[in-house]
């Protein structure tokens, strides 16, 4: 066992963990935060994408003990139905989402992008995104949501 | 998407107009937060692990479970074998044939052996390795031909028509001779693969008992009132002593239709002291035991005469379901029923039989057996187009089905059919229009093919099995509505549909309703979420309920408004507007919270049952595929279209374009619609070109999404959409189901297209680049420009 203390959606949490546990058990089960899907627990399908420490990670890959200091952003932390950031509104608004079970981690794969470059063609985004898998959109809306919130919001490429 | 014939729906008077709006998806907000929980995210206090251990061997008889090391093991709560189940220990539809734990022979790798229960998902694991399963090894059969061979090893042992499943025939005039008396001929054997439903949310749910000892349980499940009858019949329980709710799915595509993990979690939860119990196959447990598409060989002979006009069709279709039946024989009467495509042809001969095998277990999946034999039929069609020299949309157009036509299998189309029309916008899009100019357009070292499929799909149950839906609507102490919806919502946005439906309906706005997910306590059985009939039966149920409820409000409010007016009422001359009931003579309105107020709890619930008219046609042929489903009544037409670009080099083909033209009745909400076109096409694009799913021995060598490949962002083409909205009167507001249509003849599309652009045909399973670069080798085009 191991203590650690990280930041979760801007809150500090202070955990208690066994070595082999990953971010992704971590957050659904210790900390109910079950936005973050579990598809494989082996990086293939994207659905338990979060933030860490800027930057978008499998996180059923992650063994969580080192995180120690680390910041982590789930799509709880985006906002709430009250207030929802624009890439969650311009996934309502374009259709983006089926079964929805894809969602929090396109969503966050979409954050990270347009965070490192705010104006991505169409190419672009298709190519940021090809690591996580939707069974039921064809990705066609996923994009164009992502493309919606690009700077401008043109569309090129 | 475009519209074309769009006939505007009438609202009732007053009311709010949502039926043909865009609507936001009901699910939306709380799926993109994170908020919606999904089966997988329950994790009830002091719950316990429940998991499962596999056989790993395709066909054995069971000396012995050992469970007592187990047992010992420290955070081991239960070690189960079927010894432990008090019912029948068979689950199954029409066959009820699987068990939920084996007892005495394994007939897959996946069968489940034993079922342990642990504080941890450690203890778990520790447990499931140390159950010791003292196996018999048997013979085993892994094909259609072997298994059906005199002497083979039988799967289900005692069973009456050993490893056939079923065999069926379709047959009119002659078939044979007339075939031999056509101008132009051809014949075609084509391979179908399984194909993996790879939702993301694998199959899972938790359970736990009341504290009077029944049962609840939280499902990823299609089909939570069919559930719990297979349970209850299973396990010995009786009816009321099982509640299973179906929250959201994370993907279902047919491979929920039915019993997953609910076995396990019920015995699970008799036997966990008391604890709740949540189960969650890994990705690797859902390819192994979850259903499949059924794999096929189906061949196909087809002639027409000089003109182009279909003469006569001799087809054959042979299905491997695996171990157990699953829905095998409704997937295979459909495909049977479809196997002769959407044209007029008059002599006909369809034969087909479903077989037992070793093989991993085949089910539902979205098509549900028309993909099939649309990969067959509409293959054929091409070739013999490209043998008689007919352009092959042309020939398409020539033998079309339309209302008042009878199909190849001998179903009189009674109900209004779009394909003409679907032919017709294919005709004239620039996809089909320009595809000379496109081809001539291949870059260096790329060959370019344009095709083409026609399908149609019939909606529903059929004759035999009662397609029913019971709605039920509430208004609330506080005047709102509330909207129990008794299919489950697999991601299709039927929920949502049924919110539009309502609000159409009663006037009252879509934002202000509430809506109640199946749940076998809350909601009334309304059969499963599938067969493309989820929003026609469950939405014309709610339609009926939606009338009972707005009589009686207004019944109700006008009795309210006489007190207040001192004079009689009618309540024809109230109008029912948004959170209230209007007078217009008066002046007056009445809250519907007040009216509420004035109702009682039984007054205020509104229910309604409906079952689907089906096909009475008497057809003389087939008459086993009745129980299982033909003929049906109702049908969805459509035509797609490929753009493929196939590399010499590399034999790779990229669909670069895709065109779904889709008939299915108006359109309720024409995004939601959109997204139907968009995922089936994705789908089907998988079937045809990545999913190449591989067994060997029964054993499954594509086991998990690093080996099982499903198409990425960047594979999947921009997809155009076009629907021809023809109105079927007897769905609600004139639509028919959509699911399924979208991916049939979706991979059929992309072969005509390889083979146009490679010129050869490759219709042995996926189209992968291997096989595309061999069949160019053989036919002297690879490394052409
Ligand atoms: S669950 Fe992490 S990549 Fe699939
Ligand atoms: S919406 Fe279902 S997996 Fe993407």
């Amino acid at each position: 066992m191991k203590t650690i203390t990280l930041t979760v959606n801007g809150r500090p949490e202070k955990l208690t963990l066994s070595p082999h546990r990953t971010l992704l058990d971590v957050l659904r089960e210790d900390l109910g935060l079950t936005g973050a899907k579990r598809g494989c627990e082996a990086g293939e399908c994207g659905a338990c994408t979060v933030i860490l420490n800027g930057r978008p990670v499998n996180s059923c890959l992650v063994l969580a003990v080192e995180l120690d200091g680390a910041d982590v952003l789930t799509v709880e932390g985006l906002g709430g139905p009250e207030g929802l950031d624009p890439l969650q509104q311009s996934f309502v608004d374009n259709f983006a989402l089926q079964c929805g079970y894809c969602t929090p981690g396109m969503i966050l794969m979409g954050k990270a992008l347009l965070a490192k470059n705010p104006r991505p063609s169409e190419d672009e985004v298709k190519e940021f995104i090809s690591g996580n898998l939707c069974r039921c959109t064809g990705y066609e809306n996923i994009v164009k949501a992502i493309m919606a919130v690009a700077a401008g919001g043109e569309r090129h490429g | 998407m475009s519209q074309s014939d769009w006939r505007s729906n009438r609202p009732p008077a007053g009311g709010v107009q949502e039926i043909g709006r865009v609507a936001p998806r009901a699910d939306a907000a709380a799926k993109v937060t994170g908020a919606e929980r999904y089966a997988a995210d329950y994790y009830p206090e002091n719950y316990v692990w429940a998991g499962v251990k596999r056989a790993g061997v395709p066909h054995a008889r069971i000396m012995g479970v050992d469970t007592a090391s187990a047992r010992a093991l420290p955070g081991v709560v239960a070690v189960l074998t079927h010894k432990d189940i008090g019912g029948k220990n068979r689950l199954g539809i029409f066959e009820k044939d699987q068990p939920i734990l084996a007892d005495g022979v394994v007939r897959h790798c996946g069968d489940a052996v034993a079922l342990a229960v642990a504080e941890t998902k450690e203890a778990l694991t520790a447990a499931l390795a140390a159950i010791r399963v003292d196996c018999e090894p048997l013979a085993a059969v892994f094909a259609p031909e072997e298994a059906l061979a005199a002497g083979a090893p039988i799967v289900h042992e005692g069973r009456g028509g050993g490893n056939l499943l079923l065999e069926s025939e379709i047959c009119f005039g002659k078939a044979r001779e007339a075939l031999a008396g056509c101008r132009h001929a051809v014949e075609l054997t084509v391979e179908l693969g399984w194909q993996e439903h790879a939702f993301l949310e694998t199959q899972t749910g938790v359970a736990w008992q009341e504290a009077d000892g029944s049962l609840t349980i939280v499902a990823s499940t299609q089909t939570p009132f069919r559930d719990r009858l297979e349970l209850a019949e299973a396990l010995g329980l009786t009816l009321d002593r099982i509640r299973v709710t179906a929250p959201y799915l994370g993907g279902g595509f047919g491979g929920k239709d039915g019993v997953t993990v609910q076995g396990f979690l019920a015995l699970a939860a008799l036997h966990s002291g008391g604890r709740p119990v949540k189960i969650w196959y890994s990705r690797e447990e859902s390819i192994l035991a979850g259903t499949k598409r059924h794999p096929a060989t189906v061949t196909y002979r087809l002639g027409c005469d000089a003109d182009g006009v279909f003469q006569a069709l001799d087809c054959r279709l042979v299905f491997d379901t695996g171990a157990y039946a699953s829905l095998g024989t409704e997937v295979f009467a459909l495909a049977l029923e479809h196997a002769g495509g959407p044209y007029r042809i008059a002599n006909v001969a369809v034969h087909g039989k479903i077989v037992y095998t070793n093989n991993p277990v085949a089910g539902a999946f979205r098509g549900f057996g028309v993909p099939q034999a649309a990969a067959g039929i509409e293959q054929a069609v091409d070739e013999l187009a490209r043998v008689a020299g007919f352009d092959p949309l042309a020939m398409r157009r020539k033998n079309a089905v339309g209302c008042g036509d009878t199909t190849p299998t001998g179903v009189v189309i009674g109900r209004p059919a779009g394909l003409a029309e679907c032919l017709a916008q294919v005709e004239r899009h620039p996809l089909w229009r320009e595809r000379q100019t496109w081809r001539e357009g291949a870059p260096p070292f790329k060959r370019r093919g344009v095709g083409v499929a026609a399908v149609y799909h019939g909606m529903g149950f059929g004759p035999a099995v009662a397609d029913y839906a019971n709605a039920k609507l509430e208004l609330t102490a506080e005047g709102r509505i509330t909207v129990c919806a008794g299919v489950a919502d697999m991601g299709q946005g039927n929920a949502t549909t049924c919110l539009q439906i309502v609000s159409h309906a009663l006037g009252q706005p879509y934002g202000d309703m509430e809506l109640v997910l199946p749940d076998t306590a809350r909601t009334l059985p309304s059969a499963s979420s599938s067969a493309s009939r989820t929003t026609f039966t469950y939405g014309n149920a709610l339609i009926g309920a939606a009338g009972v409820l707005r009589e009686r409000i207004l019944a109700r409010g006008a009795l309210l408004l006489s007190f207040q007016l001192l004079a009689p009422v009618n309540a024809a001359e109230v109008d029912l507007l948004p959170g209230r009931i209007y007078h217009a003579p008066s002046g007056r309105s009445v809250p519907l919270k007040v009216i509420a107020g004035f109702m009682d709890a039984a007054e205020r619930t509104a229910t309604y049952s409906y079952t689907c008219p089906v096909n009475r046609q008497a057809i003389p042929t087939g008459g086993n595929l009745r129980l299982h489903g033909y003929p049906h009544r109702i049908f969805s037409y459509a035509v797609k279209l490929a753009r493929v670009e196939v590399d010499t080099l590399t034999g790779e083909a990229r669909v670069c374009d895709f065109l779904s033209c889709v008939e299915a009745g108006r359109v309720l909400n024409p995004q939601l619609y959109e997204q139907q076109l968009h995922g089936g096409a994705a789908q089907g694009l998988g079937y045809a070109l990545f999913e190449d799913f591989a067994v060997s021995g029964g054993e499954i060598a594509t086991g998990d999404l690093a080996t099982y490949i499903l198409p990425t962002a960047l594979d999947v083409p921009d997809m155009e959409t076009v629907s021809v909205a023809v109105s079927e009167d007897e769905g609600p507001f004139g639509m028919k189901g959509v699911g399924e249509v979208v991916i049939d003849g979706v991979l059929p599309a992309v072969a005509n297209a390889v083979a146009e652009a490679a010129g050869v045909r490759v219709t042995k399973g996926t189209l992968t680049a291997e096989k595309i670069l061999a069949a160019l080798r053989a036919g002297g085009r690879e490394a052409t420009r």
